[in-house]
């Protein structure tokens, strides 16, 4: 009974493991190759630009980190795009003409995105303002008594 | 003045932003495509129905088309699979299919079991010619005009509404355009 307990659960365990990742298992060995490039530079490229790519299937996570089949092959394909030599800008660039804008985690500053990138700035501009005249106001009000030091012992 | 008045434009504001985003209707998985006005990309693959023989959007060129992409795991395809078939009995463009990371054998039983609405099926086993195309999600309809552009793009099922009220009057527009 105790022996048989841990593995029956461990059978339980291999069944769930087998019945969750079957799937992926099978349609990842499907047409692309997921893994260490021999390269650590291009490898180190590679980490870095699949973290700077939108998975567009799960939208809130990176290229790097999704499991969607997209993200594997677009992981594929940014490796195949490092190994034939293209630039990180081309490669954002391949990904921005199929994608749009949207792919990217860093979209360039342009007429659409200045209000996204400028708007954190001009929030504390105006919040320094408030803070200025509130300060300044304040430091004209005169001070109406003394301050109350309690009752001395 | 402006001490009442800020605080009224900045809620009014807040309303609208919320208004736009919270808005259920809006459709968050909708992304426009940046291939708009671009030519389609060109591809040649393997036919799904048969190995030996090759689907290719060349043999279209010069001709206004609908492609669509599909895959036997998406559920909204079979959904879309009967509009399709209407469609293709409608006789006005030729529909050249695209099987995304699919499995053959199942796709072939698809379309003995549901009909083949297609002129022909690219079966793209790795995804690359999904991948320029800028397909995220299945079913995708993509309309092509005579000059090779891609015109229009609907990502959801394909259903007559749709067809009627995007498609036909752009493939009208594009007949009369391009020579």
């Amino acid at each position: 009974m105790r022996a048989a307990r841990p593995l029956a659960a461990a059978i339980a365990g291999a069944a769930l493991a087998a019945l969750l990742l079957g799937t992926p298992i099978a349609r990842a060995t499907g047409g692309y190759v997921d893994g260490e490039l021999a390269n650590p530079a291009l490898q180190a490229r590679y980490e870095h630009i699949t973290h700077r790519l939108r998975c567009l299937v799960c939208q809130n996570e990176t290229v790097a980190d999704s499991d969607a089949e997209l993200a594997a092959e677009l992981r594929a394909e940014v490796r195949q795009m490092l190994l034939a030599g293209k630039t990180d800008a081309q490669i954002y660039r391949f990904m921005k003409d199929r994608y749009g804008e949207f792919v990217l985690y860093d979209p360039p500053v342009d007429a659409k995105t200045v209000f996204i990138w400028g708007a954190p700035f001009a929030f504390l501009l105006i919040g320094g303002i408030v803070v200025y005249r509130i300060v300044r106001a304040r430091s004209k009000m005169p001070l109406d008594e003394e301050p109350d030091t309690g009752p001395t012992p | 003045m402006w001490k009442y008045l800020l605080p009224v434009i900045a809620f009014v504001g807040l309303l609208v932003l919320f208004a736009i985003g919270l808005n259920p209707k809006r459709d968050l998985h909708y992304l426009p495509s940046p291939l708009i006005g671009k030519p389609a990309p060109e591809f040649t693959l393997t036919d799904v129905l048969d190995p030996n023989r090759t689907v290719s959007n060349r043999s279209l060129a010069g001709h206004v088309y609908v492609f669509n992409v599909w895959a036997t795991w998406c559920e909204a395809c079979r959904e879309e699979q009967h509009t399709l078939l209407e469609i293709a009995q409608q006789h006005v463009v030729p529909i050249l299919g695209l099987d995304w990371n699919d499995d053959r054998a199942r796709a072939q039983e698809w379309l003995r079991e549901l009909g083949d609405p297609y002129s022909g099926v690219g079966f793209d086993q790795n995804g690359r010619v999904a991948i320029n195309w800028g397909v995220y999600g299945a079913p995708e309809t993509y309309l092509v005009d005579r000059k090779g552009r891609i015109v229009f793009k609907h990502i959801a099922p394909m259903t007559m509404q749709v067809w009627n009220r995007e498609f036909l009057p752009r493939i009208e527009a594009a007949r009369r355009g391009g020579a």
